[in-house]
């Protein structure tokens, strides 16, 4: 794959937070990409630095947290963690937009949905009429009837999945080169999140964006995604193509996470298994593999050193000396 | 706080914080600390007022009327010669006393209605709470003036005053407290066991609201020294010769182009003492309820 | 809309009504004499009973009461025991100069005080921040005499740049002006350091909400997010929470019309109280409260019409 298929391309990005017992090592030398027209999906456990990561591409991080050096955001070409505010700000909403997981707070309480959108396209020298055809037009495509009166409305008069389809509207206003969805159907029901998730993947398309799609349920990664990441207390322990991450899991904690996704089990079990322990501690890190506590399979080298990415097949690498050892 | 954990239920993990932590965590904290500072100044220079005042407080001097600050008149002197240093101090002493008694029947009174309002029957709760309300719907020195038009200007007259408008705000906090306690289940539990009604309350409610209403306490003691400075100034406050900073400030009012010193004088210690009491209540509230603090 | 409007002025109504219940119960409950204080000691029991009959203080309390209600459902606030003028005009005459003072301190308190939370939240923790903190909370500690005779004494006695005393000329509206600065600073300080507080505390909780993060998200200019998205909603509590403020700012009034010598009700009922001018007395109170509340009441309907979750719900 040549570096120009990529829209994004994030190597070894590192990040901590400032707190009070000390550095918090959220997220400990990522590196994932985005290919152009794909969608990437993000798994991994509350807590293990999905949304720290997705932060860091639109560089919204805390106050408190601390970019490491040497680590690189590449969007199309640029550095983002080397960007000016106003080169930030260009890029925001604009190259690289933001689907938020919660719709019924995502959107401002006090002003109206035709606001909200036109306020979007203030970079666009073009008359405000035109906006709001545009943002009409927009909420059309998402599927919300009589869009043109709609506008007028506030949040409040939209149900949950109306509001969703508004953010993704929102989203897509600019038609932006990467799309990331944090979670977007969590907060909706069942029947809601295929309806969404069915829009996002016809949109995607349509527009021709890329996709960075996080989520801790496995089963609509492997519906929409062309790749998967899994994350494990701010690493990258797994990644590859959907298909051979799935049905050829060789990290410990890929396993242990399918064993529990719910669509999987077959069997009527009388309880629900479970990955026991918690994640670690980040601010006093283990010196060797950082899921060695919780696994199964430890053996020696575990303990000794961190494991590098290894490769499984040509396109799905995973963090541990499994793989490496061929066991 | 520590008797409230410890008051939870038996088999509860029972956290032990060190003895009076609360007053290092107050002193850390400097602006809790220059108001603790300020207050005690208040409160030494009120309770020493006869030893550290250079004059008697009543003593005429006629040839020194209106003086400037000097070595012999601290803060000089007012119309009648009288000495402002030695009137401030014994001020001091009256603005405490009306600070504290009403304040505490405030409280005292606030806790028994409030209790009330929460434990008792709905109809009692309902007319309670219409009743603050109307009390809270008077600006206060137009409630104090109409009372004083009838009773006459005196120190119970405001002590009155200050008790019937400041009681709705403790009556409150002990009646949601009472309120939130009145259901839960160790209470239940403790009355199904025979516990009395009184017992139950005083030992799972009073701990839990002692935090709350100090600290309401600590913030209503500058306004009711406001209170009465106000209404003294107004001349229609404590009644001459007794000193208030208030009738000194009308004093200093009436001869403000003569000397501005008297006013200046008057004014100081009432800032002090308002600043002392607020500050430290802030800091209170920072310490004793976290959840309030907000970012400050 | 209109029937909450309708609800809110009925609630207003009854609390006024119960407050002037609670201020005659008041009375009525305190020993002492109204009669002898009014008609000072040297009077004669004759006097007394005339006087109580001329109050209607005779009467059983529930029949003054009720008597008292009709009267001011009518616009009779009783005459002044001295010129036998009617009150309600009395008040009249005075009530302008009164709201306009309490509007210049609110105006004062808004204008300082709404900025300088908003500036705070923005740039938290700074050192200016910290400051401001501080000084809110000196505002609201410092009593309203004290910032009046402190302001009279430096900008007016001392450096003159505004007149002390008096309304200014009745034709003349930039004297009047004139006339209204320090009063008005003087009713307002106390505010601007509430305001502020208030302002600060509303816009961090905003600032923090989810649709902030989307708004950054979206690359929305700062000042927009700030300004219109974030202030927008924390100044909705703010907006009712000036109502109640009126209240003290009737207090604060009282003061500073005494010590600028400024005609208002405040000074016209403290003159009464000296005077044992009765009826002025409470017509005085009652106008004040009745104020009080109707300040309330527009403040919540503001409120409540500026969010649309709220105007639309009803």
């Amino acid at each position: 794959m040549s570096q120009n298929d990529l829209v994004l391309d994030v190597r070894d990005l590192s990040v901590s937070f400032r707190t009070g017992r000390g550095k918090v090592r959220a997220l400990r030398h990522v590196d994932i990409t985005v290919p152009k027209n794909k969608i990437v999906g993000i798994v991994g456990e509350s807590g293990c630095g999905k949304s720290t990561l997705i932060n860091s591409v639109l560089r919204l991080l805390a106050p408190n947290a601390i970019i490491e050096p040497g680590s690189q955001v590449d969007f199309l070409g640029d550095d983002v963690i080397k960007m000016s505010n106003s080169q930030l700000t260009d890029l925001r909403g604009q190259r690289i937009s933001m689907v938020f997981q919660d719709p019924m707070t995502a959107l401002n309480p006090v002003i109206s949905v035709g606001t909200q959108m036109t306020d979007i396209l203030y970079r666009l020298k073009i008359p405000m009429a035109e906006k709001r055809k545009r943002a009409a037009d927009m909420l059309a495509q998402v599927g919300i009837p009589d869009a043109q009166r709609r506008l007028e409305d506030f949040p409040h008069q939209f149900s949950g999945g109306m509001r969703q389809r508004i953010c993704i509207a929102m989203a897509l206003m600019m038609n932006p080169a990467l799309l990331i969805a944090d979670e977007p159907t969590t907060a909706l029901d069942v029947t809601l999140e295929a309806q969404i998730i069915h829009l996002m993947k016809e949109l995607r398309e349509k527009f021709e964006c890329s996709m960075l799609f996080v989520s801790h349920n496995l089963g609509l990664i492997a519906e929409l995604c062309d790749e998967v990441i899994v994350m494990y207390a701010g690493e990258v322990v797994e990644q590859g193509e959907v298909h051979d991450l799935f049905h050829r899991a060789a990290h410990p904690y890929t396993r242990m996470l399918l064993e529990c996704d719910p669509a999987r089990i077959a069997e009527a079990r009388q309880e629900l298994p479970t990955i026991t322990g918690s994640v670690p501690d980040m601010i006093d890190l283990p010196p060797g593999c950082i899921f060695a506590p919780r696994c199964p399979r430890r053996y020696e080298p575990c303990d000794a050193s961190p494991p590098e990415p290894y490769a499984v097949s040509d396109q799905h690498s995973a963090r541990c000396f499994l793989v490496r050892d061929g066991r | 706080m520590t008797t409230a954990i410890e008051a939870t239920e038996a088999g509860a993990p029972i956290r032990r914080e060190p003895r009076f932590s609360w007053l290092w965590q107050l002193l850390r904290d400097p602006l809790g600390c220059f108001g603790l500072i300020l207050v005690l100044l208040i409160v030494f220079a009120a309770l020493g007022a006869d030893v550290l005042s250079p004059y008697d407080y009543k003593a005429l001097d006629i040839k020194a009327r209106l003086a400037s600050p000097s070595v012999e008149h601290l803060l000089g002197t007012d119309n009648l010669g009288r000495d402002t240093f030695s009137r401030i101090l014994h001020g001091g002493r009256i603005a405490l006393y009306v600070a504290l008694v009403s304040v505490g029947s405030s409280l005292v009174l606030g806790l028994f209605l409030g209790m009330l309002a929460g434990y008792g029957p709905r109809w009692l709760d309902n007319a309670l709470m219409l009743l603050f309300d109307a009390v809270r719907a008077f600006p206060v020195i137009m409630f104090a003036l109409a009372v004083i038009t009838v009773v006459g200007p005196s120190l119970e007259t405001i002590i009155f005053v200050v008790v019937v408008t400041t009681v709705p705000g403790y009556a409150r906090i002990t009646r949601s407290a009472t309120l939130s306690l009145k259901n839960t289940e160790f209470i239940l539990a403790e009355r199904s066991l025979g516990a009395g009604t009184i017992r139950v309350m005083a030992s799972h409610l009073l701990p839990n609201l002692i935090a709350p209403l100090l600290i309401l306490a600590s913030m209503d003691i500058p306004v009711v020294i406001t209170i009465e400075a106000g209404l003294s100034f107004l001349g229609l406050g404590v009644k001459p010769p007794t000193p208030s900073w208030g009738s000194i400030l009308n004093d200093g009012y009436s001869f403000i182009r003569n000397t501005p010193w008297l006013v200046i004088a008057g004014g100081i210690p009432l800032i002090i003492t308002t600043l002392g009491f607020t500050f430290l209540g802030e800091a209170m509230r920072d310490v004793f309820d976290p959840k309030l603090k907000k970012d400050r | 809309m209109l029937l909450y409007t309708f609800r809110r002025l009925g609630l207003a109504v009854l609390i006024v009504c119960l407050a002037m219940l609670l201020l005659l119960a008041a009375i009525h409950m305190v020993p002492g004499d109204p009669a002898g204080i009014a008609l000072g000691p040297r009077a004669t029991p004759e006097m007394r009973e005339a006087f109580k009959v001329k109050m209607g203080l005779d009467q059983p309390f529930f029949v003054q009461y009720f008597n008292f209600l009709t009267n001011v459902v009518t616009g009779d606030l009783g005459t002044d025991v001295w010129s036998n003028r009617p009150v309600a005009t009395m008040i009249g005459e005075q009530l302008p100069h009164t709201i306009a003072l309490a509007i210049v301190g609110l105006s004062w308190s808004i204008l300082i005080g709404i900025p300088l939370g908003c500036f705070s939240a923005v740039h938290r923790n700074s050192l200016l921040d910290k400051f401001t903190g501080v000084l809110s909370v000196a505002c609201i500690a410092i009593p309203s005499f004290i910032v009046g005779l402190y302001a009279l004494l430096l900008f007016a006695v001392e450096l003159k740049w505004f007149p002390a005393i008096g309304a200014g000329d009745s034709g003349d509206l930039g004297d009047q002006a004139m006339h209204l600065v320090l009063p008005g600073l003087a009713v307002g300080l106390g505010w601007v350091g509430y305001l502020a507080r208030f302002v600060r505390t509303s816009m961090l909780e905003v600032l923090g909400e989810n649709h902030i993060r989307m708004a950054r998200a979206y690359g929305l200019p700062t000042r927009r997010i700030t300004y219109v998205y974030a202030l927008k909603l924390a100044i909705l509590p703010t907006v009712a929470l000036l109502g109640v403020g009126v209240g003290s700012l009737i207090s604060g009034a009282v003061f500073a019309e005494i010590i600028f010598a400024r005609p208002g009700v405040g000074k016209m009922v403290v003159d009464a109280v000296n005077t044992r001018n009765y009826p002025i007395v409470m017509g005085g109170v009652l106008v004040t409260t009745m104020l009080f509340a109707l300040s309330t009441l527009i403040s919540d309907l503001i409120a409540a019409w500026l969010d649309p979750r709220v105007r639309q719900g009803l």
